[in-house]
């Protein structure tokens, strides 16, 4: 009979250490569209400011995730080994985002089965012979596909200016200029939000990622300028 | 030495409603396409309703990511149960299944609160409603689900079902034709849009009968 050790406390999952925030993406004319800044926060502190959250999976496939950065990153681990042995296989077949998306799923729904969870929330794209694919997976396994999709902050500002602005086709240009939108308004109203934004471009043909580069921000309101202007004394 | 505590929960109410209602030679399954978490939508467009076997659809609300699972692991079953009998399971054999699946999880329980519709043995519409751990009862009508409270007052009114106590039985299915259930579940759930913040966008109405299975869709308000 094994007795348990008092002080071999459970190695469980409890919160996050360092994490990321919100990731964004579209499906427009030609794939997909996603968007994620490069912030690794520990708490309240922007500790890392270069930290890449858009991965591609296999050929057809990008997978954005927000929350614990070392859960995405033993998951690009995992999904490594399924690309790998499906590529060993060497049958002309290849996993598209579908699937990936419900490997996806299933992981994070056994690991909260088992109690401990991969803390993220993840975003998956991709395009395979012309179908488009845009899923989300969460870190209890509840999972969607959609023409957009967000994590975190970006489901409570970001989505409703997709629901208000996306159309079907969009072209590359309209897509960026969409995602900046939404992104700016996370980079004001998210405290985890970093001005450093990396966007990553998924068709046929395969991935690109945008260098990091920033938004331009405008604090020239009024409000801003004179804020205790209509209340005196305060602060 | 206190215990820790966990600060996530493994479940989430993912919201929406499912009806049945059980005709002379036909079934309606019906639920509306919303997923939401908290205050927030998710998805305006995501199916509840789940085809087990020719004769039995299911739909279910509550935790998503249960309820796919669930779909699953019954579905899997169904496909087991061809290969041994070489035939389609029957709606009472798939009630009794989605029961047992239920109750194995008694302990960790599927967050998904079901209705199983379909055909039974003679061609009768039969519906049987669940509660997370798997206590079911055959009736002629049910509801399930974030907008049941209030539906289930409504049908009740509506349909007049006979109380299961009486003896001689009576049958509980209901003598409206086909076309004036699909209406009356329309009304249904246009009502129940009004009220609950967790139902709406989209109905999807299931439709069983000896000619096969078909489906209609309504659009519902997206407040």
């Amino acid at each position: 009979m094994t007795i348990m050790s008092p002080e071999a406390s459970s190695q469980r999952t409890l919160y996050p250490y360092v994490t990321g925030t919100s990731v964004v993406a579209i499906k427009y004319k030609d794939g997909i569209l996603m968007a994620a800044d490069m912030g690794g926060s520990y708490g309240s502190t922007l500790r890392y400011k270069s930290v890449e959250r858009m991965k591609a999976v296999g050929k057809h496939s990008v997978l954005g995730a927000s929350g614990e950065i070392s859960d995405f990153q033993e998951i690009l681990r995992y999904l490594d080994e399924l690309i790998l042995h499906d590529n060993m296989w060497d049958d002309g077949n290849s996993l598209g985002p579908k699937e990936v998306h419900n490997y996806l799923t299933r992981l994070m729904y056994n690991r909260r089965n088992k109690f401990n969870p991969l803390w993220n929330s993840l975003v998956l794209g991709g395009v395979k012979n012309g179908q488009k694919y845009l899923g989300s997976v969460s870190m209890i396994g509840v999972h969607f596909e959609d023409n957009h999709v967000a994590t975190g902050f970006g489901n409570h500002l970001a989505r409703p200016i997709l629901r208000d602005e996306w159309k079907e086709d969009l072209t590359f240009e309209e897509g960026v200029k969409l995602l900046e939108k939404c992104m700016r308004v996370l980079l004001y109203r998210d405290r985890s939000a970093v001005n450093k934004l990396q966007i990553a471009k998924l068709t046929e043909e395969g991935m690109t990622i945008s260098q990091p580069y920033s938004l331009k921000t405008f604090w020239g309101y009024g409000a801003f300028q004179n804020p205790t202007v209509g209340a005196e004394g305060s602060w | 030495m206190v215990k820790e505590q966990a600060n996530w929960s493994p479940y989430d109410n993912n919201g929406g409603t499912v009806v049945a209602i059980a005709g002379a030679d036909y079934c309606v399954i019906a639920s509306d396409t919303r997923m939401s978490t908290g205050y927030s939508i998710l998805t305006r467009d995501y199916s509840k309703i789940c085809k087990l076997a020719d004769k039995s659809v299911m739909a279910s609300s509550g935790f998503q990511a249960d309820v796919r699972a669930l779909q699953k692991v019954l579905a899997a079953r169904h496909l087991t149960y061809q290969h041994q009998h070489n035939k389609q399971m029957s709606c009472p054999a798939m009630a009794q299944l989605l029961s047992n699946t239920l109750y194995y999880k008694r302990f960790f329980p599927y967050y998904a609160f079901n209705v199983l519709g379909g055909l039974d043995n003679e061609g009768k519409g039969c519906v049987y409603t669940y509660d997370a751990v798997g206590s079911y009862e055959r009736v002629g009508y049910s509801s399930q689900g974030s907008g049941a409270t209030l539906i289930t007052p409504f049908l009740d009114n509506q349909l007049k079902s006979p109380s299961p106590l009486l003896l001689p039985a009576k049958d509980a299915v209901t003598p409206l034709s086909e076309t004036e259930a699909i209406d009356l579940v329309k009304t249904c759930f246009a009502s129940a849009t009004e009220r609950d913040i967790y139902t709406g966008d989209r109905l999807e109405v299931v439709i069983l009968n000896a000619n096969g299975l078909r489906r209609e869709y309504m659009e519902l308000r997206k407040d």
